[in-house]
């Protein structure tokens, strides 16, 4: 069934924008690089080298919040798409559109931060372009970036390396970005000191790849949260994956805002962290150098990859009980009572 | 931080579930009332750990899969005005009435505003004095006391704007008619913890009497439900049918006569039309005389199109527990999460979105 109209779900990260881009996107587009459905495209550009390319737009409401702003967002979200090709981000671009009447000083507080955030991840700003639409055409500062990051040879990443065993690792707690934005949006009274993870994440995976070259897989998961990271990835694949609900990291304040809202944290959005797809033996390796690092500290196995129920996620429950874990149907709308 | 704390605690859970396992002989059919119950079984993975003998069936006690459709076309029918704003918890966006939803009608430019609690509502009146703001009252005794507090405010305040469509209900009653029902085979309740918080155990005692039905009043971790089971199945072990209190940490016999003193003085019992259970009566809450400049029902000539509840739906034969969602044949196929056919698709609460969220074993897959 085809809706008539493009909702707010589309783009809510979960299952309905999975079949916007399976129904539509994929089809019209159709071509081997895009239907890995990665983070972003690695093309071969000859003599062995590769080079990741991808793009992302930010439309963030509110435009400031606890931990960063859209001009991290757009930044971080960009080079945190390539370090999950593997690659190390190099230049990207910027495409503005602005609407009339935006502040000019909000506008150079957003520019300083993009500034900022290309400096902490080493890469450049070489191109772009700025358009202004008529009030009420935008809603104050839409960005898009687009990279390109170098593959160093000897790096493959990427779904198919996936295979059974693995272990799957979380570099952080989760569901910091969603509830600091829902917060800030819905000037919810009862939140607490929530802060957004927004954050490049390319150094701590240049690091880890350093001793552990052979990473099966690793994806950022933001819209639609881990849960459904999880099942994009499972998806159509011969494999299950297998969780625990006792090692999921979540913030004291970040869960308890989720509880009252009626939200599960595994569908909440993140900005700064990364799931890896390890083979079992380099576990303890990976996890002891992501946890020495700032953005790492909370790193933990939260599961594996297993032969039995392919293409489906389970969660051991911390009572002992296993139930499934399904992809996010709709953006999360909660009730309080 | 744990992504839980001690209701959860394995190691209570687990000797919960194997006593229930030891004690348990007859098959029984256990419902739980509570839709928050519902999601809190399937979260838990409390299913995986009873024994076959032990049936969890989900009953009518999810707000928004009870709210009756011509309800519900009363809300898509208030926010197809001109100067109003519907502000609403987000749980109502997505279900389906006979022509629309809130959601779509927003797509299609209606002023629909989703709130965290209705006080944001009064809000909102406030910041837009020349637009009417309307507050679909959809929940049970545990909401309307809030919905209650913020008419309350509203006449203090002399705000003029800001309305409310009373689509209340009260639990015991339903429970009462759910009874009357053909073909419900029960052993027994699981009830409300937050409802009972509100009304009180001893509410519960003339129908417990009267059915002479075990009953147990629960909590929400997994701990207290496995508790709630554990006592249910000892009962009719037992032979033994009557009101227990697993939640007397919060629930007291009489209930909070602060929030019914409050829901006294604001809504008067009236009858209410449920989905699945029909018109029940005495089991809804309509506003007072005295709160009518703020009813929604008496402000607006609402013009409502014939309802109807969705062809091929099964949502009220699951609201009563005569069936399963496996039982629907939309289930999974043409109903979606994404694709609701039914309110009990729709609500984080519904039973049909729980098993397709979270059972493996539900026959959709
Ligand atoms: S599966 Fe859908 S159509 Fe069937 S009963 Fe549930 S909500 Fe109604």
């Amino acid at each position: 069934m085809k809706p008539d109209k493009i909702l707010l779900d589309h783009g809510s990260g979960g299952a309905m924008s999975h079949q916007l881009v399976i129904q539509t996107l994929l089809p019209a587009f159709d071509n081997p690089l895009l239907s890995t459905l990665h983070d972003g495209a690695v093309i071969d550009i000859g003599n062995g080298s590769r080079l990741a390319f991808s793009t992302d737009s930010f439309v963030v409401d509110p435009i400031f919040f606890p931990g960063g702003s859209i001009g991290d967002l757009a930044v971080n979200g960009t080079v945190n798409d390539l370090a999950m090709c593997g690659a190390e981000p190099a230049y990207l671009s910027v495409g503005l559109i602005l609407e009339e009447g935006f502040p000019f000083s909000d506008f150079e507080r957003v520019i300083s931060d993009m500034k900022a955030a290309a400096l902490a991840a080493g890469v450049m700003i070489v191109t772009g372009d700025t358009k202004v639409v008529p009030k009420g055409a935008a809603d104050k500062i839409f960005i898009n970036t687009t990279g390109l990051g170098y593959i160093q040879p000897g790096i493959d990443v990427g779904p198919s390396r996936v295979v059974s065993g693995d272990r799957i690792i979380l570099s952080g707690t989760m569901a910091d970005h969603g509830m600091t934005i829902l917060s800030r949006r819905e000037n919810l009274s009862f939140s607490g000191p929530v802060q957004s993870d927004t954050a490049a994440l390319n150094h701590l995976v240049k690091k880890m790849l350093q001793i552990c070259p052979d990473i099966h897989m690793l994806r950022d998961p933001t819209r639609g949260g881990v849960g459904t990271t999880l099942n994009e990835v499972a998806g159509s694949a011969a494999f299950g994956i297998q969780i625990d609900e006792a090692h999921l990291p979540v913030k004291g304040a970040v869960a308890g805002m989720c509880e009252l809202l009626g939200l599960d944290p595994l569908y909440v959005a993140n900005e700064g962290k990364f799931l890896a797809f390890i083979p079992s033996n380099e576990t303890n390796a990976v996890l002891k150098i992501l946890q020495s690092d700032p953005l790492g500290k909370d790193a933990v196995i939260i599961g594996e990859v297993v032969a039995d129920h392919p293409g489906q996620v389970v969660m051991k429950t911390r009572i002992g009980g296993s139930r499934m874990v399904r992809m996010l149907t709709g953006e999360q709308l909660p009730r309080i009572c | 931080m744990n992504y839980t704390n001690g209701y959860r605690d394995p190691g209570i859970a687990g000797q919960l579930a194997d006593r229930i396992r030891r004690i348990s002989r007859r098959k029984v059919r256990l419902m739980e009332v509570c839709g928050t119950h519902t999601v809190s079984i399937f979260r838990s993975g409390i299913r995986s750990l009873l024994p076959d003998t032990v049936t969890l069936i989900s009953g009518p006690g999810c707000p928004v899969c009870v709210t009756d459709q011509r309800d519900m076309d009363a809300f898509i029918a208030l926010a197809g005005f001109d100067d109003v704003i519907v502000a609403t918890f987000g749980d109502l966006m997505r279900v389906p009435g006979t022509h629309s939803s809130l959601l779509k009608e927003r797509a299609k430019g209606s002023d629909i505003r989703i709130v965290y609690s209705p006080l944001d509502a009064i809000t909102i009146a406030t910041e837009n004095p020349y637009k009417r703001v309307v507050f679909p009252g959809v929940g049970f005794e545990t909401t309307a006391p809030t919905i209650a507090a913020t008419l309350n405010l509203a006449r203090d305040r002399g705000i003029h704007n800001f309305f409310v469509y009373s689509a209340h209900k009260l639990v015991p009653p339903a429970l009462t008619a759910l009874m009357a029902l053909p073909e419900i085979h029960l052993d027994g309740f699981m009830l409300p913890g937050h409802v009972s918080v509100i009304i009180g155990a001893g509410a519960y005692r003339p129908f417990v009497a009267r059915h002479s039905i075990p009953a147990v009043i629960a909590g929400f971790e997994p701990t207290d439900i496995l508790l709630a089971i554990a006592m249910l199945v000892e009962q009719i072990e037992s032979g033994a049918s009557h009101l227990e209190n697993a939640y007397s940490r919060v629930v007291s016999e009489a209930g909070n006569p602060k929030a019914l003193a409050l829901l006294a003085d604001v809504f008067e019992v009236n009858h209410a039309a449920w989905r699945g259970l029909g018109v029940i009566a005495d089991s809804g809450l309509k506003l007072r005389k005295s709160y009518e400049a703020f009813d929604a029902e008496q402000a607006f000539d609402l013009v409502i199109p014939e309802s109807f509840d969705p062809a091929g739906c099964a949502c009220g034969d699951i609201l009563t527990g005569r069936k399963l969602p496996s039982g629907c044949p939309l289930f999974g196929k043409i109903c979606t999460p994404e694709h609701p056919v039914g309110p009990c698709m729709v609500s984080t609460e519904g039973t049909c979105a729980a098993y397709y969220r979270y059972d493996n074993d539900s026959g959709a897959f």
